[in-house]
């Protein structure tokens, strides 16, 4: 079966003669997701990035509602707008024939009359309507839907993505943001929570994903659905399960069960949350959990140099030797 | 001329149905003969979005001239606008009585779209 | 008909957990969880299905391989990093140069199908997903799941509240309690056009404040009255004062605030109803007060709100 993460230009997985070399450490993507939001993805986004020792670059894709920001002070920000490309139609060469109408899958070109009618919003940019015009009389024009912000923070590259308010496609804001992912430079990218196309779109290209969960009935829920949405692409991923204490070991028995490795469990400790509320990184509000941070990177660039090896990537069989965070 | 009215059901005594794009049904009637005939939804119903568009299509390939039903947003009322298909809002009580008051002259077309859309 | 929804700018602000409550609550009304990509309100619920179906949405790229020329036309036309190139050196003849579809890619624009050379692309519909009617302890619950990749487009969304609408016409019940899905896009939109009330569940930090802005926005923009819960406001009590007094200027007004409470997670991870486990604790009482005020509003919109089928643009 193709492996899905080779159309998106992921380091390919290797097989058989000629294989594709181990990437190198300095490149890894790892990504952070989780199947509910509210599990604590962009705090560990954000601290694994602020706790580098070396150059790393944190990717915003939780387009939606993009809050990394708000933990970083950021300088020479740079803004870019994010467009699709729409149809415009040449009223003089149309004939009204209604084939743009025909092969439209999102009722975003219609044939009322002539010249046909765009409706902007639903159109996904799929290029069909001006490909099928026997006249040739449509042409693409580009239509703002959100935008990509580029900033620093010392060693730390940010790049943040933001859907504008009313719009509906994400993944082509999404696209934008990995487009200004600069190589050679570990990334860290927050991905929007859920199963659904955003995410998707946002850790298809990583090289390992981490899911980030908490110990109740509803963070073991929407953590089978996350294992089954990164075992579909084929990605390697391990566990992090914040806010022990609160809930019981099910997480751990279910990661055990699955053979899905536990990377990191930090503790329920209400001083993390309430300097969450006030947009302090906990690195910053607790340095002593940069060590941590760090640790839980090497662990995740690991799991990602493992999954280069095997063809369907997944978690090596660590069984859940969880490292205790607090 | 053709009219469509949306409708919950396919008998002339069913309630007008208040919304175009996802209306259960349209009941086309001549206004001539006073004979009428039901136009199925189906795309309007599945579309994801614009469905409205979709129900605009179907009552223009029926060859409609006007359409009467409670709401028409702004993409259903500029896809219908566009083939020169009058709109009528507000309609209430059963299909059968909003043809009888149509026929009557009691109903007048809108210049715009009487409510919000869904988002796009 | 009555229909509240409860929704929050992202995930994780106790908005399901507030949902279960009133549903047990409210006594007569018909529950839908429009949560569809992670649906948690079925296990506080623990609902019997009695019925369920397949959701089809959208259409799906197929390449049958032996038809494939290998040529890559849908490889060069495709908008979404969806056909997979075959991968060299092939070691069979027979499969030399064929491509794929990805499916989770593959947005359905139909393209590669109309263009294919050698028309070897099929396009079925996709099944999307699955929804479910069932029975409760707190009322007949409508809910449903989409599965992994598929599009969020809001359609299965409205499809659980149209047949929430039908089961409570079935069931002579009056009001609907809709466990809304977050973020600010077409599921939420879908959630709430037409809805009675809504109220946006809010946590007192930076992150919160910021999305509570836009999914408010949203309530506005579609004229629904809204009212505001600030769920661990003890976090930051400062901020949550800001947040109740910034809107309650721009007349959406905090209808009560819910503190940190580990109580909430136990009932939750013991599988227990928090109203009957655990009747006396104080976040109890502040939910049964938040309910009674949302009520309230519930009915009193109701009332604001015109006939099905008058004008009602203003």
């Amino acid at each position: 079966m193709p492996d899905a993460s080779t159309a998106r230009g992921a380091a390919p997985a290797a097989s058989g003669a000629g294989a594709t070399p181990v990437k190198p450490r300095r490149d890894w993507r790892i990504a952070v997701a989780s199947g509910k939001g509210g599990t604590g993805k962009t705090t560990v986004a954000v601290n694994l990035a602020l706790s580098s020792r070396g150059p790393v670059q944190l990717l915003d894709c939780d387009v939606e509602a993009p809050n990394a920001r708000l933990f970083l002070s950021l300088t020479d920000v740079r803004r870019n707008a994010v467009t699709i490309p729409i149809p415009e139609v040449d009223q003089t060469r149309c004939t009204a024939c209604g084939q743009c109408g025909e092969i439209c899958a999102y009722n975003a070109i219609v044939a009322m009359g002539a010249p046909p009618i765009v409706f902007p919003r639903l159109c996904h940019g799929c290029g069909g309507c001006m490909r099928i015009c026997p006249r040739h009389a449509i042409r693409e024009v580009p239509r703002e839907i959100g935008a990509v912000a580029v900033a620093g923070n010392g060693h730390l590259r940010f790049v943040e993505g933001e859907l504008t308010i009313g719009e509906a496609m994400a993944p082509p804001v999404i696209r934008a943001v990995w487009s200004e992912l600069a190589p050679g430079t570990p990334a860290i990218i927050d991905a929007p929570p859920g199963t659904t196309c955003p995410t998707i779109e946002a850790v298809r290209g990583s090289d390992v994903v981490a899911l980030v969960t908490e110990p109740t009935p509803f963070g073991l829920h929407d953590l089978e659905l996350a294992v089954a949405m990164v075992r579909a692409l084929g990605l390697p991923h391990g566990v992090i399960v914040n806010r022990m204490g609160i809930g019981d070991d099910r997480i751990q028995r279910y990661c055990e069960r699955e053979g899905v490795a536990v990377l990191a469990e930090i503790a329920d400790d209400r001083s993390i949350a309430e300097a969450y509320a006030r947009g302090i990184p906990l690195v910053t509000a607790q340095p002593q959990y940069a060590a941590r941070f760090h640790e839980l990177r090497a662990r995740l660039e690991e799991l990602a140099a493992q999954g280069t090896q095997h063809a369907q990537g997944g978690a090596g069989g660590d069984g859940c030797d969880a490292q205790e965070v607090s | 001329m053709k009219v469509a009215i949306t409708s919950r059901g396919l008998d002339p005594q069913d309630p007008v149905d208040p919304r175009f794009g996802r209306a259960t049904v349209f009941v086309v009637f001549d206004t001539e003969t006073g004979e009428h005939t039901p136009l199925e939804n189906s795309g309007g119903m599945d579309a994801a979005h614009g469905a409205g568009i979709q129900a605009a299509r179907r009552v223009q390939e029926a060859g409609v001239s006007a359409v009467v039903t409670g709401h028409c947003g702004p993409n259903a009322f500029r896809a219908l606008s566009a083939a020169g298909i009058d709109v009528i809002v507000g309609a209430q009580g059963t299909v059968a009585e909003t043809f009888a008051r149509y026929q009557a002259g009691d109903l007048q077309p809108v210049a715009a779209p009487d409510v919000e859309g869904h988002g796009l | 008909m009555k229909e509240l929804v409860v929704i929050s700018g992202k995930g994780g602000t106790g908005k399901t957990t507030l949902t279960g409550a009133f549903a047990e609550l409210a006594e007569d009304a018909v529950l839908a969880d429009c949560d569809v990509d992670a649906s948690d309100l079925h296990l506080l619920l623990k609902p019997r299905v009695r019925r369920r179906e397949v959701f089809r949405s959208g259409r799906v790229a197929q390449i049958r391989t032996a038809d494939c020329t290998g040529c890559g036309l849908c490889h060069d036309y495709c908008r979404f990093d969806a056909v997979i190139p075959p991968a060299a050196p092939q070691p069979s003849p027979d499969v030399a140069g064929a491509y794929a579809i990805d499916p989770i890619g593959c947005e359905g624009c139909g393209v590669c199908v109309r263009f294919c050379p050698a028309q070897a692309i099929d396009f079925p519909e996709r099944e999307s997903g699955l929804w479910f009617v069932s029975d409760t302890r707190a009322g007949p619950m409508v809910h449903a799941r989409l599965n992994v990749a598929a599009e969020n487009s809001g359609k299965l969304v409205s499809l659980v509240r149209e047949q929430a609408r039908r089961l409570a016409e079935a069931t002579g019940r009056e009001r609907i309690i809709i466990d809304g899905p977050p973020g600010i896009g077409c599921p939420v939109i879908a959630a709430i056009t037409g809805a009675t009330f809504v109220l946006a569940v809010a946590e007192p930090t930076r992150s919160g404040r910021h999305d509570l802005e836009r999914v408010l926005g949203l309530a506005q923009h579609f004229a629904i009255p809204a009212g505001i819960c600030i769920n661990k406001f003890d976090l930051h009590p400062g901020l949550a004062g800001e947040m109740t007094h910034e809107w309650a200027e721009r007349g959406v007004p905090t209808l009560g605030q819910v503190p940190y409470s580990a109580v909430v997670t136990h009932a939750q991870v013991a599988g227990e109803s928090l109203l009957q486990s655990q009747p006396t604790a104080e976040v109890t009482e502040r939910i049964v007060s938040i309910w009674q005020r949302v009520a309230a509003r519930l009915d009193g919109a109701a009332q604001a709100q015109p006939e099905p089928g008058a004008e009602v643009r203003p």
